[in-house]
């Protein structure tokens, strides 16, 4: 059976997970947008949303790449470093023979009608590769934007990270502001090679009618590292994903780090799913997930079928509102002896010994408040440049503005 | 400085304190003794105003102004600060952080490092908050919020428990330089600390009640002495009725 089978016969199966979408609901087709060679030349406005993305079209020097994909059509996609490459994948299609055999490798085609969707009807999305032994220290990035009202926004990406090198890839999806209803489904398949380190950090930022399904996969060999950092503090009326990587060589690694916010009317269903094959190999999942009114979901699962491997869930839940809800749902697997596999989960409101102690050192109850959601989200997360780092930061402080 | 009046206390509906009355001058330190879960730590979370500590009667004056409906961040506000025994853990806030609230937009960072400097805690400043901290560590971390707030007030609770010898000194010399500008009341069961401050007056506080008031040394020696089974049957004790 051909892809093109598989998907025609997935089109209509459900994802087990979040709400079920018609897809039908969402308009397939936009007119396509021109080339822009320079996206300084984006309206301010265009600019801001993907500046809350954690996207800067205007300062392309600090940045290895930019992509940025608007609608169904890339209208800009440049370079600044050699040893790496980037283009549409439609484009790296054509260009390489041998990257089908990376193409639906690691997420199967017929998971759900979403991933049948994006082979059917494929919009783009971008090819990130760096070559052997390329440190590409300065981040990618990469902004998948929505301009046209209810339209459905297939991308697949693929990104290689070839024997030895480095990547880091700030990915920032998010709608123009005057879009009340939207359908993003993105499958990304991440090779990480070996000896090879890859940071993906990924920031949302939707409109809060918009309907959003990530399908990731990741397959990291012997000595490789996958870091990925997940943001999503914005309204989104349902968000599901649950990346799954496979950890097959020996001393692989793969962490996870989520950081969420649901407002009211938001539902975010969020997860890592981790298989550790290989001897060695070591993953972690830890989730900052604050409800001021809407439904999160963290789940996490982490299965060892080889000795020696080493993994932990963890989910910290705030619930900032009277009415509001965090669901943890982590599992754990393991098949031989030798694994060492754990979790932990705390949902609650603020310590009221934490406020009283800040409160003590003379803040009030509304600063001390904020002091503590803060350093909750603002967590330091090991292994990423200073760098991507100081960004990360600013996406959390400007998103964190509206949260009070 | 501070003046508390006929002060009774209860948690969860269960009395602590019981008509107590205390008056430290300005720039006084007292010293606090008592047997365990006689009522120290109630009272100087009382006097903080922490509100799981319920005043049933009496009030509490500080600089003259009675400030026992205020809340505790009012209280610190107006120069009352407190080193905690035990403080809790804040993922994601540094010590750095807390500091530069407390200076409350009086100073630049300057004054901070200079203070971290001096009690040699440089190195957690860029910390989160009693995490991982060691004993000695998380004292420091308290003394240095402190000099860093500058109360008129300083309340201490046991600041000398859980520090190693080597600390100890630190630990007092710090106290000793915080309470140059400050009153103080100092709950000790060691008493090491009085080898580094000086303190005027000690009282016992026993079963919710204070019912001695002796040079602190005086005190300490007749507690090392005797224990506090003595107490029991001192008639200032006896008349507590508790």
């Amino acid at each position: 059976m051909t892809r093109k089978d598989l998907a025609q016969k997935a089109i209509t199966k459900p994802s087990p997970l979040g709400e079920n979408i018609d897809l039908e609901a969402y308009s397939p087709d936009t007119q396509e947008k021109p080339y822009i060679p320079n996206p300084g030349n984006l309206t301010t406005q265009e600019k801001q949303c993907m500046f809350k993305a954690g996207v800067t079209p205007d300062d392309r020097s600090q940045k290895a790449a930019t992509f940025i994909q608007m609608d169904h059509s890339v209208i800009h996609s440049s370079t600044n470093q050699d040893g790496l490459e980037l283009s549409s994948t439609a484009q790296a299609l054509k260009k390489y023979d041998w990257l089908d055999d990376y193409w639906w490798h690691i997420v199967n085609v017929d998971t759900d009608k979403f991933t049948a969707y994006t082979e059917l009807y494929p919009n783009n999305g971008y090819f990130i590769r760096a070559l052997p032994k390329t440190k590409v220290t300065q981040p990618v990035q990469a902004c998948l934007y929505l301009s046209h009202n209810n339209l459905a926004q297939k991308v697949h990406n693929i990104v290689i990270a070839e024997e030895d090198s480095e990547l880091h890839i700030i990915t920032g999806c998010t709608t123009a502001p005057m879009i009340s209803s939207g359908l993003h489904i993105g499958v990304t398949e991440v090779y990480v090679k070996r000896g090879a380190k890859v940071t993906f950090t990924m920031i949302h930022n939707w409109s809060p009618q918009a309907v959003v399904r990530p399908r990731t996969g990741i397959i990291v060999e012997e000595g490789g590292i996958f870091l990925s950092n997940y943001i999503c503090m914005k309204p989104v009326h349902s968000l599901q994903m649950y990346p799954k990587a496979r950890c097959v060589g020996e001393n692989a690694v793969a962490r996870f780090n989520n950081i969420l916010v649901a407002p009211a009317g938001s539902t975010m269903d969020i997860g890592a799913r981790i298989q550790l094959e290989a001897k060695g190999c070591h993953a972690e999942s830890i989730s900052h997930a604050i409800t001021t009114g809407g439904t999160i979901f963290s789940r996490g699962y982490i299965s060892g079928s080889a000795p020696d491997v080493k993994g932990h869930l963890e989910c910290q839940g705030l619930i900032l509102c009277e009415r509001g809800t965090i669901h943890a749902v982590p599992e754990l697997e393991g098949q031989v002896s030798g694994v060492d596999l754990s979790h932990e989960a705390a949902i609650g409101k603020i310590a009221e010994e934490q406020l009283q102690y800040l409160m003590a050192r003379g803040l009030n109850r509304a600063e001390a408040t904020t002091a503590i959601v803060h350093g909750f989200l603002n967590v330091d997360i090991d292994g990423l440049p200073p760098q991507l780092s100081a960004e990360i930061k600013k996406a959390i402080e400007s998103s964190e503005k509206g949260l009070f | 400085m501070l003046k508390i009046e006929n002060l009774s206390v209860e948690i969860n509906g269960k009395r602590i304190l019981h008509d107590l009355n205390l008056t430290i001058g300005p720039g006084e330190t007292h010293i606090l003794f008592g047997p365990n879960a006689g009522g120290k730590t109630t009272l100087l979370m009382t006097i903080m105003g922490f509100p799981q500590y319920r005043v049933t009667q009496g009030r509490i004056l500080f600089k003259g102004k009675d400030i026992t409906r205020l809340t505790i961040d009012e209280r610190a506000r107006s120069g009352i600060g407190i080193a905690f025994q035990r403080p809790p853990v804040i993922r994601g806030v540094k010590v750095s952080d807390i500091a530069r609230s407390c200076l409350q937009g009086k100073e630049d960072g300057k004054v901070m490092e200079t203070v971290a400097a001096q009690l040699n805690i440089t190195e957690l400043l860029g910390r989160e908050v009693n995490l991982g901290f060691s004993g000695g560590e998380m004292k420091l971390s308290e003394l240095f919020q402190l000099a860093v707030q500058e109360p008129a007030l300083t309340l201490l609770d046991e600041p000398d428990s859980g520090v190693d010898l080597v600390n100890i000194a630190l630990v007092g010399n710090a106290i000793n330089k915080l309470l140059q500008g400050s009153a103080g009341l100092i709950i000790t069961h060691t008493g090491y600390i009085l080898n580094y401050v000086n303190a005027q007056k000690g009282h016992i506080l026993f079963k919710g009640k204070l019912c001695c008031e002796l040079e602190p040394q005086k005190l300490l020696a007749t507690i090392q002495e005797y224990g506090y089974d003595k107490c029991a049957e001192c008639p200032k004790c006896r008349n507590s009725s508790l």
